[in-house]
C-alpha cells in the first residue's frame, strides 16, 4: 500500500500542468500509480484525489469504470486473449482453452508463481491478425498453440524483458513539453478571448 | 330544463408573454413556462410522467429512461426523455400514446429484472415509487427468468444510512445529491455496466451532515436510515406538517408517528427555505423527544435532592419563590433566561409574565453566545435574497455546522455562479471552498479586516455589482460579541443598502426576541444577568428551556451565577447540568408535543404541529407561564394556544399579519415585519498585548455536540467527535509535543488538558477547540468580559 | 496487381491505388520526424499557415471530409457548429478505437504519428481551437509510445507549441490515454473521461459537444483518420481530394476486412465506389473466401452494423447506399463469415461484447444487454426454447422500438428495412447489443432452432369432462 513516490509526484505535477483542470489528469495518474505498484492501491487513490482535487470515492468511481486498472496484485505478465467476433471466428476460444491448459489456470486467475494472469479480452483492434493476444498490452498476432507456448517460455525465461515491461507500465515513452516551447494550460474561465491567429472577428450570438 | 348560458365570447386580449410557451400535451393546448422541462410542464398540465432519476431540485441526467414519451417537434413523433428537454413552441407531447406506454412498460420490466421484489419486508413498500409505478405504468408481469444480481446486503455507507445494492436501480439520485447538493461526493458509482453499484471508499464513509436526504429521495428501498428501519409500515404512519426547530433555518418537515410514537421526520419542499432538504441532526432528533430520560412530573428540591411532586405544589412553590424574591429584592431581582427553544407562544407568554406580571426588565433569550438584539432591527434579508444576491458577505459562524440548510442554499448560490461569497472568518469553514474571497482574521481584529478588505478596488467593484447580503453571527465563542459587532457596524456603515441575515442558531431565538424575550428598559442582557446572579443580586433566576452551564461560553460565570442565585426555577424537557440545580423543575412539552408557531432567521413564521401526546404530565411552556401569572394574580387570558397566537398578532410590532388564518392560507408561512429596535451601540474592542508565545483561541460549535437534544438521540450522540485542541500543522513543532498527545491548555484563569491535533483549516497562531464536546471543558478558559482569549499550550 | 504487405506494418496491405493517409507506410521508419520531413511532412501545415484560418476552413468544407469515426458527419461543417464568440474551444481527437472489426487509427498512430499531429495543427488553426487533446486507447502501448515520441520531436523542432513555424499560431497538443472502456469512443463519453470522470455518455441533444463540450466549452471531437486526411488535403487542395471517390463520399478510406477471407487486412480503398465484392473477392484485396468456401454473411461496418448477405455484395462502400440497404458503413470494418460459421455463436461474441461494454447509465442497455446475452448464451449452449427466441426479439424491442433495420434476402423473401433504428438509450451501445441478435435471428433463424432443447413429451389424450364423468 503506497502513495506515489517523490519522483512520481513530480511526474504527476507535470501531467496535471498540461490540463486546464486538474481532474483531467485522473486517468493518467492512475496509470502512474499502477506503473509504480503493479496495481492501484487504496493509498494511491487517496493520494491522487488530493493531487487532482477529488474525493477518494470519486477517484475510485473513475478507476473502477476502466478495465485496465487492477485493485489487487496481478501477475508480472497479464495475458489478454481476445474473444470478440473476428478472433472467435479464427479460433480465439480454442486458443484460450490451450492457454488455460498450458498455464494450468482458468481465465481470470493468476499462476501460483505470480508470473502470469490470464484474462479474456474484448476486441483488441487487430482483427485481421486473429486470433490475437496482448501481454501487458504488447501484441502477438495469429497466435497458434505452438507460438503461444514459445511465448510463455520466452517470458518465463526473461528473454522478452527488453520488449515487455512488467505489468503496470504501458507506454515507456512519456510526452514531455519543454517549458520554453509549451503554451501552457489555462483554466477555461480565464481564456475567453479569441486565439490570436483568428483574424476574423465573430459577433457573439 | 332551461339553462341560461352566456354566449358572449370575451374578446381575447392578445398579451404576448415572453415567458409563455404554447404546447400540446395529450391533445390539450397548454401554456408552459419558458425553460420548463417537458416532464414539469406535463405535470403542471395534469399529465403525470413516470420517472425515477428526475428530481426537480437536482440536474437532470436522463439515466433511468422511465420518462420517455413521444414528442413531436415537427419532425414526427419521437421518444424523448422528458426530463432532459425543455418545452419548445408548438411541441406535441403524448404521454399515453401506445409508443410511450410500450417504452414505459419496457423500462419497468427491465428495472424489475434484477430487483429482488422483496416488498413485503422492505421499509419502502407502500411509499415506493418503483412499486407504485410498477402498478401504474408497468406491464404487470415479468418475463425475466435469469438469475438476479446478488450482493451482500445491507452494507452501512455511514453511521446512519444502510445500502441494499440489490434493490438499487442506479438512478444516480443519492450520488448526485451527495456531489451536487451537499458537496460531499463520498458515495459514487463504481464498476460498470450491469455490475455498476453505489459505493463509498473503504474507511471513508458517507459521513455527510445531509445523508438522510438520500434515504428520502431514494426511489426504492435501497437506502434506509437506521433510526427508522423496520419501525413501521408507511400505511400505519400518520403525519402532520411542521417546522424543524433544531436550528433557526426553519426547514419544513412532515412529522410522522404511529401509535402515538414519533418515528420519522421527512423534509417538505418549502421553496423559500429548505427545498425539501433537512440536515441529519434535524431529521433524526425525534429520538430525543421519546427518550426515556424525559421529565414526566414536576420536581422540587428537598433535603434528599429532587423529588416528584404535583403541578399544584410545584406551582405554589414557584409562586412563593417569585413573590419572596420580589419582596426581598424588588421585581428586578427576578431574571428570566431562555425562550429560544420553544414556540413564539411559549416565548410570548413568558415575556408577558416577566415584563407585565412580575415586572422585571431582566429578560434575555440569548446565552452570551449571540449578538445585540439590535441586529434584528437591521434591514433584514430573506434566505432567497441572500442566495440570489450578487455578493454574500459572511461574518458568521461556520454555517455548515450551525445552520446546515442555510449552508446548502448559499453553497448552491455560489456553485451555480449566482453569487460570490466574501467570507470573514477566524478559521476555514464549510463555505470557504466555495467563497470567492476568504479573509482570515485573528479574533478581535475583524473590524480592521473588514475595513482593509472594503478598501480594495477589486472588492469594491464586486460589491457594486448588485445586491449585497451580510450574514452575521458569532464565529468565535472565546471572545465577546464586541469584535463581531464592531465589524458588522463597519460593514453596514460602508454598505448602507446591504441587507442582513442574522445567523443566530437556537431554534426560535429570532421569534423569542421579537415577541418580547429581551431586556426591558434598564434591564440586563444575558451576561449582565449572569454577572448579577454571581454577585448575589438575583433572588430568583428562571430558566425557560435554558441550560447556561452547557451553553454559556464562560463556564465559570455560569456556574457562579447558578450558585449565586438564591432560587432557581427551571422549565425543561430533561434534567440538565443547570436544571439539576433548580429548586423547582417543570416538565416541558417537547417538539411535536405542542402546537404553535415558530420564527426563523428571516422572520418567517410557520406552524408547529402537535403530533403526539406529551410525555408524562409535561406542559407547553406557555401554559406554565399562564398558570403562574394566574397564581400571581394576573389572568393573561390564554385558554389555548390559539389565544396566544392571536395575542401576538394583536400586540407584537411586525406580527400584525401573522394570524391563524394567514398561517393556514400560506404554504410557506408568513414573513413577519421587522420591528424597530434600539440601534446597536458601537462597542470598543480592547485587546491586550499580544504575547506571540500564546495562541489566540477560537471556539465554535460542531453540528453534533453534547447539547441535550443530541445527547439523548442515540443515533446522533455517537456522531459527536469529542474534544481536542487543533492548531495549524506548522504550529505543532512550536508546542514541542506530538499529534495525539495530551497537552496543557491554560489561561491565567484555568488550565485544562486536551489532546493535540493538527488541522490546516486553523490559522497559524490560533488554536481551535470545538465547543461542548466530551472531555473538553473549554468553557473553563473563556472569560465573558474579555474581548479575546489567549491560551498557552504546553506539553504535559 | 496483388496486395503488398510489409513486415513492419502487420495487417496493412498496400495496393496500386491512390494513398492519402498511408503513403508513408512503406518506410520502416515512417514514424520518425526525419522520414516525415523527407516525404512532405508538415508541408500541409505550411500551406495552411500561409492562408487565413477562414480560408483553410473553407478548403476543408469544400472537400467534404466525412468523419471516419462512424457517424460520417463532414468535418468542415462540424467545425462551424461552435457558437459564435464563445472561447476557448478545444479539439479532442478520438483515438479510442475499439469497435469490433475495426482498426486503422491504431495503424495511423503507430505508423505515421506526424501526419496525425500535422492534421491536428491544421484543424486547430482553421477552427480557432486553443488546445488539442489526443485521446489514445489505453491498451495501445505502441501507439502511445510512437505518438509521445513524435510529439516530443515535433515540440523540439518547433512544429508544436508556441509560435509554430514562427507564426502567431500557438498550440499545445496533449497526449491523453484511456484505460479500457469501449463506450469512451462515444464522443460525449470521451469528454467525460477526459474530464477525469466515469466515461458515461451525456445526452445530446439538447447540447452537442460543439456547443457544450469539454469543461462546458465548445469542443470538436474528430476521429484520428479524419485528422490524417488534412495534410494531404492542404498540400493538394480540395479539388484533387474530391476527384477521388464518389461525389457523396470523396477521398479514400481505410477498411479492415477480417474473418474468413484469404488475405484479411487493412486497405486504403477509394471511397464510395469500391464494392464489397471487390473487397472480398478482388485479387488486390482479400482474394476470396478462405478454402474457397461459400460466403454466408458479413458485417459491413463494424460490430454495431446489421449484417449483410451475399445479396448485398455488389453494393459500393458508401454510407448512404449501405444505410438504405439496411446497415451502416460505420467505422470501416468488414467481418466475413463463411459457410462453416456457427451463426448463433458468432452473434453471441458480439452481443457479449456490447453487454460487457455497457456503461450502465441507461436502463435498457444495462439490463437489456445482459439479458440478451444470457438468453443467447443459453441458446448457444443448447438449453434454449422457442420462447427464448421470441424473448430475444421482445427484449430488443424495448431497446429499439419499432422496425429494426436489416438486409434484403432473396432466399427469405425479405425486403430491406433501412438504417437507422429508434432507440430508448442515449448512445449506440445498447442497440448494438441487439443488432447481431436481430440480424442473426432474422436471417438465420433455422440455425437457432436447430440448437433448441429437444424435449420429448408424454402424449396426453384429450378426454372431455363428460366422457370422464360417463366413465365413472
Amino acid at each position: 500500500m503506497s502513495r506515489l513516490t517523490e519522483d512520481n509526484v513530480r511526474v504527476a505535477h507535470e501531467i496535471i500542468s498540461r490540463y486546464p483542470r486538474p481532474r483531467s489528469a485522473t486517468i493518467p495518474l492512475l496509470h502512474l500509480a499502477q506503473q509504480q505498484d503493479g496495481y492501484v492501491t487504496n493509498d494511491a487513490i487517496r493520494h491522487i484525489g488530493e493531487l487532482v482535487g477529488a474525493t477518494s470515492a470519486e477517484v475510485l468511481g473513475t478507476a473502477t469504470f476502466y478495465e485496465m486498472f487492477k485493485f489487487e496484485p496481478v501477475g508480472k505478465y497479464l495475458v489478454n486473449i481476445c474473444r470478440t467476433m473476428s478472433c472467435a471466428l479464427m479460433g480465439g476460444e480454442e486458443l484460450m482453452h490451450h492457454a488455460e491448459h498450458r498455464l494450468g489456470i482458468k481465465a481470470g486467475s493468476t499462476t501460483p508463481d505470480g508470473m502470469f494472469t490470464l484474462e479474456h479480452a474484448e476486441c483488441q483492434a487487430a482483427c485481421t491478425e486473429a486470433p490475437t493476444l496482448q501481454v501487458n498490452y504488447r501484441y502477438r498476432f495469429r497466435v497458434t498453440p505452438e507460438t503461444f507456448d514459445a511465448l510463455i517460455d520466452d517470458l518465463a525465461a526473461g528473454r522478452l524483458d527488453s520488449e515487455i515491461p512488467a505489468h503496470g507500465t504501458v507506454a515507456r515513452i512519456r510526452q514531455h513539453i519543454p517549458a520554453e516551447r509549451g503554451v501552457g494550460a489555462v483554466p477555461p474561465e480565464d481564456a475567453t478571448n479569441a486565439p490570436s491567429w483568428m483574424t476574423v472577428a465573430e459577433a457573439p450570438k | 330544463m332551461t339553462t341560461t348560458e352566456s354566449n358572449d365570447v370575451e374578446a381575447a386580449e392578445v398579451v404576448v408573454d415572453p415567458n409563455a410557451v404554447s404546447v400540446t400535451i395529450n391533445g390539450k393546448q397548454f401554456t408552459a413556462r419558458k425553460g420548463d422541462l417537458i416532464i414539469k410542464a406535463a405535470e403542471n398540465a395534469g399529465a403525470y410522467i413516470p420517472h425515477f432519476c428526475y428530481h426537480d431540485r437536482m440536474s437532470s441526467v436522463g439515466m433511468c429512461r422511465m420518462c420517455l414519451v413521444e414528442v413531436d417537434t415537427g419532425r414526427g413523433p419521437q421518444l424523448m426523455p422528458s426530463c432532459m428537454f425543455p418545452v419548445a413552441p408548438g411541441m406535441v407531447v403524448e404521454t399515453e400514446s401506445p409508443a410511450s406506454k410500450a417504452a414505459q412498460e419496457g423500462i419497468i420490466e427491465l428495472l424489475l429484472a434484477n430487483h429482488p421484489l422483496d416488498c413485503p419486508v422492505c421499509d419502502k413498500g407502500g411509499e415506493c415509487p418503483l412499486q407504485d409505478q410498477s402498478f401504474s405504468h408497468g406491464p404487470g408481469e415479468s418475463r425475466y427468468i435469469e438469475e438476479k444480481r446478488h450482493y451482500e446486503k445491507p452494507i452501512a455507507v455511514s453511521e446512519l444510512v444502510l445500502l441494499d445494492r440489490e434493490r438499487c436501480i442506479l438512478c444516480d439520485r443519492c450520488t448526485r445529491f451527495a456531489d451536487e447538493v451537499a458537496g460531499d461526493a463520498l458515495i459514487q458509482f463504481t464498476s460498470r455496466g450491469n455490475t455498476t453499484q453505489v459505493a463509498t471508499f473503504p474507511d471513508e464513509p458517507f459521513s455527510s451532515y445531509f445523508s438522510g436526504n438520500t434515504v428520502q429521495i431514494c426511489p426504492v428501498g435501497a437506502l434506509t436510515a437506521k433510526p427508522y428501519r423496520f419501525k413501521a409500515r408507511p400505511w400505519d404512519l400518520q403525519e402532520a406538517e411542521s417546522t424543524c426547530t433544531t436550528c433557526s433555518v426553519g426547514c419544513r418537515t412532515a412529522v410522522q408517528s404511529s401509535r402515538d410514537e414519533l418515528l420519522r421526520y421527512q423534509g417538505v419542499d418549502s421553496d423559500p427555505v429548505n427545498w425539501g432538504w433537512l440536515c441529519d441532526k434535524g431529521r433524526f432528533s425525534f429520538e430525543g423527544v421519546k427518550s426515556d430520560d424525559r421529565l414526566t412530573t414536576p420536581l422540587v428540591r428537598t433535603a434528599n435532592g429532587h423529588e416528584s411532586t404535583s403541578w399544584n405544589s410545584a406551582n405554589a412553590g414557584a409562586v412563593r419563590m417569585i413573590t419572596d424574591a420580589i419582596a426581598a429584592g424588588g421585581a428586578s431581582s427576578v431574571a428570566v433566561l431562555g425562550g429560544a427553544r420553544g414556540s413564539n407562544e411559549d416565548a410570548f407568554a413568558w415575556a408577558r409574565l416577566a415584563h407585565d406580571v412580575i415586572g422585571t426588565p431582566n429578560v434575555s433569550a440569548q446565552l452570551g453566545d449571540g449578538l445585540p438584539v439590535g441586529v434584528l432591527g437591521m434591514n433584514r434579508a430573506t434566505i432567497d435574497q441572500a442566495s440570489s444576491a450578487a455578493t454574500i458577505i459572511l461574518l458568521a459562524p461556520d454555517l455548515k455546522e450551525e445552520l446546515p440548510v442555510l449552508y446548502l442554499r448559499l453553497r448552491d448560490a455560489a456553485v451555480k455562479n449566482r453569487s460570490r461569497i466574501i467570507e470573514f472568518a477566524p478559521k476555514a469553514t464549510g463555505l470557504t471552498r466555495y467563497a470567492w474571497r476568504t479573509v482570515f482574521y485573528e479574533p478581535g481584529t475583524q473590524a480592521d479586516a473588514v475595513s482593509a478588505t472594503l478598501a480594495q478596488p477589486e472588492i469594491a467593484a464586486q460589491l457594486a455589482k448588485g445586491e449585497v447580503v451580510i450574514v452575521a453571527g458569532r464565529a468565535n465563542l472565546a471572545e465577546s460579541s464586541a469584535g463581531t459587532t464592531a465589524a458588522l457596524l463597519a460593514l453596514s456603515a460602508a454598505l448602507p443598502e446591504a441587507k442582513v441575515l442574522p445567523a443566530l442558531r437556537r431554534g426560535n431565538v429570532v421569534g423569542a426576541i421579537s415577541v418580547g424575550m429581551r431586556r426591558g428598559k434598564g434591564g440586563l442582557d444575558s451576561t449582565g444577568i449572569l454577572n448579577a446572579a454571581a454577585a448575589g443580586k438575583i433572588e430568583c433566576l428562571i430558566l425557560v428551556g435554558a441550560d447556561p452551564i452547557a451553553d454559556v461560553p464562560d463556564a465559570d460565570l455560569a456556574r457562579r451565577a447558578l450558585a449565586g442565585a438564591r432560587r432557581i426555577i427551571a422549565v425543561d424537557t430533561f434534567i440538565t447540568d443547570s436544571s439539576r440545580l433548580a429548586d423547582v423543575v417543570f416538565p416541558a412539552a417537547a417538539y411535536a408535543e405542542k402546537a404553535g408557531t415558530t420564527t426563523n432567521i428571516e422572520g418567517r413564521v410557520t406552524t408547529l404541529a402537535h403530533k403526539v401526546t406529551v410525555t408524562g404530565t409535561s406542559r407547553p411552556d406557555w401554559m406554565v407561564a399562564a398558570e403562574l401569572a394566574q397564581l400571581l394574580g394576573t389572568d393573561l387570558g390564554f385558554g389555548c394556544v390559539d389565544d396566544v397566537t392571536a395575542a401576538i398578532a394583536a400586540a407584537v410590532d411586525g406580527f400584525e399579519e401573522v394570524t391563524a388564518e394567514a398561517l393556514e392560507a400560506a404554504a410557506n408561512g408568513v414573513l413577519a415585519g421587522v420591528a424597530s429596535f434600539d440601534a446597536i451601540a458601537t462597542p470598543t474592542v480592547v485587546l491586550g498585548d499580544r504575547n506571540s508565545y500564546n495562541f489566540r483561541l477560537v471556539v465554535s460549535r460542531k453540528l453534533y455536540d453534547q447539547a441535550v437534544g443530541t445527547a439523548h438521540s442515540p443515533s446522533l450522540a455517537k456522531l459527536a467527535a469529542g474534544g481536542a485542541v487543533f492548531v495549524h500543522p506548522l504550529d505543532i513543532a512550536r508546542i514541542g509535543s506530538a499529534i495525539g498527545a495530551d497537552v496543557k491548555v491554560s489561561t491565567p484563569k484555568a488550565t485544562i488538558v486536551l489532546s493535540l491535533a493538527a488541522d490546516d483549516s486553523v490559522q497559524r497562531g490560533t488554536a481551535w477547540v470545538p465547543f461542548n464536546q466530551t472531555g473538553a471543558k473549554i468553557g473553563e478558559l473563556i472569560d465573558a468580559a474579555a474581548a479575546v482569549t489567549d491560551v498557552r499550550i504546553e506539553s504535559l | 496487381m496483388t496486395g503488398t504487405t510489409y513486415s513492419h506494418a502487420p495487417g496493412f496491405v498496400a495496393g496500386d491505388r491512390p494513398q492519402i493517409v498511408t503513403a508513408r507506410f512503406e518506410y520502416e521508419d515512417s514514424y520518425t520526424l526525419e522520414r516525415a520531413i523527407a516525404t512532405d511532412g508538415y508541408a500541409g501545415l505550411r500551406a495552411a499557415l500561409s492562408r487565413s484560418a477562414t480560408e483553410v476552413h473553407d478548403e476543408v468544407k469544400a472537400a467534404t471530409v466525412l468523419g471516419r469515426g462512424g457517424a460520417g458527419f463532414p468535418a468542415g461543417t462540424k467545425w462551424g457548429l461552435t457558437p459564435a464568440g464563445v472561447w476557448p474551444r478545444y479539439l479532442v481527437v478520438n483515438g479510442d478505437e475499439s469497435e469490433p472489426g475495426t482498426y486503422k487509427d491504431r495503424l495511423l498512430m503507430e505508423r505515421d504519428p506526424h501526419q496525425l499531429i500535422e492534421g491536428c495543427l491544421i484543424a486547430c488553426y482553421a477552427a480557432g481551437l486553443s488546445q488539442c487533446f489526443l485521446y489514445i486507447r489505453g491498451e495501445m502501448a505502441l501507439a502511445q509510445e510512437r505518438v509521445a515520441a513524435a510529439l516530443n520531436e515535433a515540440y523540439a523542432a518547433g512544429y508544436v507549441g508556441r509560435n509554430i513555424l514562427g507564426s502567431d499560431f500557438s498550440l499545445d497538443i496533449v497526449l491523453h490515454w484511456g484505460a479500457g472502456a469501449y463506450v469512451v469512443g462515444e464522443e460525449t463519453a470521451l469528454i467525460e473521461s477526459l474530464e477525469g470522470n466515469r466515461g458515461m455518455p451525456r445526452l445530446k441533444p439538447p447540447f452537442f459537444p460543439a456547443a457544450i463540450g469539454l469543461y462546458g466549452k465548445p469542443t470538436i471531437v474528430n476521429n484520428v483518420e479524419t485528422m490524417a486526411n488534412l495534410p494531404w488535403l492542404m498540400r493538394n487542395g480540395s479539388a484533387a481530394y474530391t476527384a477521388i471517390g464518389s461525389a457523396t463520399s470523396p477521398g479514400t478510406r481505410m477498411v479492415a476486412v477480417s474473418g474468413h477471407v484469404k488475405r484479411p487486412g487493412v486497405y486504403e480503398i477509394i471511397n464510395g465506389t469500391t464494392t464489397f465484392r471487390d473487397l472480398l473477392y478482388g485479387e488486390e484485396f482479400c482474394g476470396g473466401i478462405r478454402d474457397n468456401n461459400e460466403l454466408k454473411a458479413f458485417v459491413p461496418g463494424g460490430g454495431s452494423a446489421p449484417w449483410f448477405l451475399p445479396d448485398q455484395l455488389d453494393l459500393p462502400f458508401e454510407g448512404r447506399l449501405i444505410g438504405a440497404a439496411g446497415s451502416m458503413a460505420g467505422s470501416g470494418a468488414v467481418m466475413v463469415m463463411d459457410d462453416t460459421t456457427d451463426i448463433p455463436n458468432a452473434a453471441l461474441t458480439l452481443t457479449r461484447f456490447y453487454a460487457h461494454e455497457s456503461c450502465g447509465k441507461c436502463t435498457p442497455c444495462r439490463e437489456g444487454g445482459t439479458w440478451l446475452m444470457r438468453i443467447l448464451d443459453r441458446v448457444v449452449a443448447g438449453q434454449g426454447t422457442q420462447r427464448d427466441l421470441d424473448q430475444l426479439l421482445e427484449v430488443g424491442g424495448t431497446i429499439c422500438p419499432g422496425d429494426f433495420p436489416h438486409a434484403s434476402s432473396e432466399r427469405l423473401g425479405l425486403a430491406a428495412v433501412p438504417f437507422p433504428y429508434k432507440m430508448t438509450t442515449i448512445c449506440f451501445v445498447g442497440p448494438s447489443a441487439y443488432t447481431p441478435v436481430h440480424s442473426a435471428l432474422t436471417l438465420f433463424r433455422d440455425e437457432f432452432e436447430a440448437k433448441l432443447v429437444k424435449r420429448t413429451f408424454i402424449p396426453v389424450t384429450a378426454v372431455s369432462v363428460s366422457e370422464t364423468e360417463a366413465a365413472l
